[in-house]
């Protein structure tokens, strides 16, 4: 789960970590008075979205006036902001964030996160902050310095000052960066963090670090352990179709094609969506309705396939295990019967119970086309669109 | 011969008395597994399933002897329960676990340091060696015992590997679901490790997918260690960036983990890669032809 940009802020301050003094805005009225409020002679009016790339998409504009804040902030809220991590629909704007201004002398980037290969938590540092860090990984990876760190003894100083010196700090930014990679090490830990990026991390005129942005991704699969943070989910950040199945028990991601599927087990989800590009289709989404699929949830993975308005032809592919494939057949006629689907549906059945379900399927009276296997069942589908 | 389980494991539950625990161990006791001990804190001295019940671990291994535990213990409470395994001095633990933490498996990992015990999983289908021993939630009836280890992190596409190799009469040596999840215990060489040693495997089938660089690992390991013909397959050829497919392990980020940069590694290592998973099992015939 993703917090926003001010959520994220809200928890540096909470752990002692500097960011430039702001407030949160719903209105272009509410900015233009938290401008008055925070002072200073210049404001940064931040559009809150899930997604980077807002300075070069407009989502980022600087003001000299409580006007130009205003301004800024109405031309923002209530549109959609689309960048290059949002796909062409974009986001909508609810929140801008108000900041008062801060003069950058230098721009570096700092992240947290789980190291598959290491099984760490890892530090990742560059002197090339506010540029995209995996170009720079690619371009320049003599600039990127990473740390990981035991998590029986937790992150220690001396790791913090590695990476502070070779991010060429004077004496005092080192302490100032030493305290600041403990907190963020503390919070990484407390609050089950997937991902926390900074970037920039700044040193500015006056010679002290400041998170200038922040990026924070907190763990699904911890978020039952952290009420607080899951009350702070934005669902209108995320996609209508996955957010619905979540809801139902579902995992789908969204594609572009026109050929649904829906599977048991992630794995073979995957490789479904997999063969029907290899035999010449394409997929419309990745739908996998989990090992205890009943009835019900077929049903609700059928409505969920077919507000996609692109799909054109529907796949079932189930290995039954646990999963009885007379249960599955079931749940498909009742869907094909209750919401009265008018594409061709193409099934595959294996495993458990499987000349049962078939026969259930064949005895239906319904449109359905019973594929012999996985190759035969992609054909088939690719056929019907 | 298999690896790491047989007819003469005798293996323990943690969570044998919930829903899912019930359930599964029915079916694994059926299937012929020595199930001879649940541990579910305050239902000591219980029995359930004709099994008895302890309240830790470590009671239920100095009682039976067991040397595997199997943990269908809700996620939460899940890294608790491997340490508690590992603590007591069981040498395999099975954890089945869907949703585990990843932070909670950062300190597990590091912790089982201290221990001499294998972990497989979380989030995983479990292990069977066909006709003698099954630990997981895997449907039995697909396995034949035969001459191919199969090793994946998905659960139901080694049932479709399983499937075709039982159809095809090679049958399997032993299967293992490695898991789902970015953080896990056994990996891919481990068990290329154990097929390589064991005279009856005469073939490996290996099910990677996006996300992270075991596979790429994998390869490496095999170029150098394994004799035995390998044929991989890798899912998610088609799946875009960013997203997490399902499994908490199965994505693609910052230009890492996609399908294309692992079949490039595996061909490397001449393995028979496949495109279709619907051939593993007659590119593994063709093998051992």
């Amino acid at each position: 789960m993703n917090l926003h940009e001010y959520q994220a802020k809200q928890l540096f301050a909470r752990y002692g970590v500097p960011v430039p003094r702001g407030e949160v805005a719903r209105t272009p009225a509410q900015a233009a008075a938290a401008a008055g409020r925070l002072g200073g002679a210049f404001w940064v009016v931040k559009a809150q979205v899930h997604a980077g790339g807002r300075g070069k998409a407009g989502g980022v504009k600087l003001a000299t006036s409580a006007e130009e804040v205003r301004a800024a902030a109405a031309a923002m809220l209530g549109s959609r902001l689309t960048t290059k991590q949002t796909g062409a629909a974009g986001l909508p704007v609810n929140q801008v964030l108000v900041e008062v201004g801060t003069e950058i002398a230098r721009e570096l980037y700092l992240s947290m996160l789980v190291d598959r290969s290491k099984e760490q938590i890892a530090i990742i540092a560059s002197e090339d902050g506010g540029m995209d860090i995996e170009e720079v990984a690619a371009k320049t990876p003599d600039r990127i310095i990473t740390v990981t760190i035991n998590p029986a003894a937790g992150l220690q100083p001396y790791q913090a000052r590695q990476l502070a010196f070779n991010l060429g700090l004077n004496a005092a930014q080192v302490k100032q960066f030493v305290t600041l990679a403990q907190k963020l090490y503390r919070l990484f830990e407390e609050c089950d963090a997937g991902l926390l990026e900074i970037n920039p991390l700044i040193v500015d005129k006056s010679g002290d670090l400041v998170a200038l942005d922040a990026k924070i991704n907190i763990e699904d699969n911890a978020l039952f352990r952290q009420p607080d943070l899951q009350a702070q989910r934005d669902p209108t950040q995320e996609d209508a179709m996955e957010r619905s199945a979540a809801e139902h028990d579902l995992n789908y991601v969204s594609l572009d094609g026109n050929i649904a599927c829906m599977v048991n087990g992630a794995g073979l989800a995957m490789a479904t969506m997999d063969l029907i590009k290899l035999h010449g289709g394409e997929p419309a989404n990745f739908l996998d309705v989990g090992g205890g699929a009943t009835p019900d949830r077929v049903a609700a993975a059928f409505k969920l396939i077919l507000s996609n308005a692109a799909v054109k032809a529907i796949l079932v592919n189930i290995f039954g295990g646990i999963v009885r494939c007379d249960d599955i057949a079931k749940g498909i006629i009742k869907a094909v019967r209750e919401i009265d689907v008018a594409l061709p549906v193409v099934v595959r059945l294996e495993g458990t119970n499987v000349d049962q379900g078939k026969a259930l399927l064949a005895s239906s009276g319904l449109d359905i086309t019973a594929a012999d296997d996985l190759t035969d069942a992609a054909i088939k589908a690719i056929a019907a669109v | 011969m298999s690896i790491l389980i047989n007819k003469d494991s005798r293996v323990i539950c943690q969570g044998l008395t919930g829903r899912q625990g019930s359930f599964h161990c029915q079916q694994c006791i059926e299937y012929g597994t020595q199930i001879v001990a649940g541990v579910t804190p305050g239902r000591g001295g219980e029995t359930h399933l004709d099994v008895p019940v302890f309240d830790t671990v470590s009671q239920a291994i100095a009682e039976t002897g067991a040397t595997v535990s199997m943990i269908f213990v809700p996620a939460p409470f899940a890294a608790d329960a491997i340490l508690a395994a590992a603590d007591a001095g069981v040498e395999l633990v099975v954890c089945i676990t869907e949703g585990i933490p990843v932070l909670d498996m950062v300190r597990v990992k590091a912790a089982m340091q201290s221990y001499d015990c294998r972990l497989i999983g979380p989030n995983c289908p479990g292990i069977i060696t066909p006709g003698e021993c099954k630990i997981g939630i895997m449907p039995g009836f697909i396995h034949t015992p035969g001459s191919v280890g199969v090793i994946s992190r998905s659960g139901t596409l080694t049932y479709e590997a399983v499937y075709q190799t039982t159809t095809n009469g090679l049958g399997q040596t032993t299967c293992l679901g490695i898991g789902g999840d970015s953080i896990r215990g056994m990996n891919f060489i481990d068990c290329l490790e154990l097929f390589e040693q064991d005279p009856d495997t005469e073939g490996i089938i290996l099910v990677g997918e996006i996300g992270g660089t075991d596979e790429e690992a994998a390869a490496r390991y095999i170029k150098d260690h394994v004799t035995k013909p390998v044929v991989a397959y890798i899912a998610g050829v088609t799946a875009p960036p960013g997203k997490r497919m399902g499994h908490a392990g199965a994505i693609i980020s910052g230009g890492e983990g996609t399908a294309a940069a692992k079949y490039a590694a595996l061909e490397e290592a001449n393995v028979k890669t496949v495109r279709s998973p619907a051939e593993l099992g007659s590119a593994m015939q063709e093998l051992l032809r």
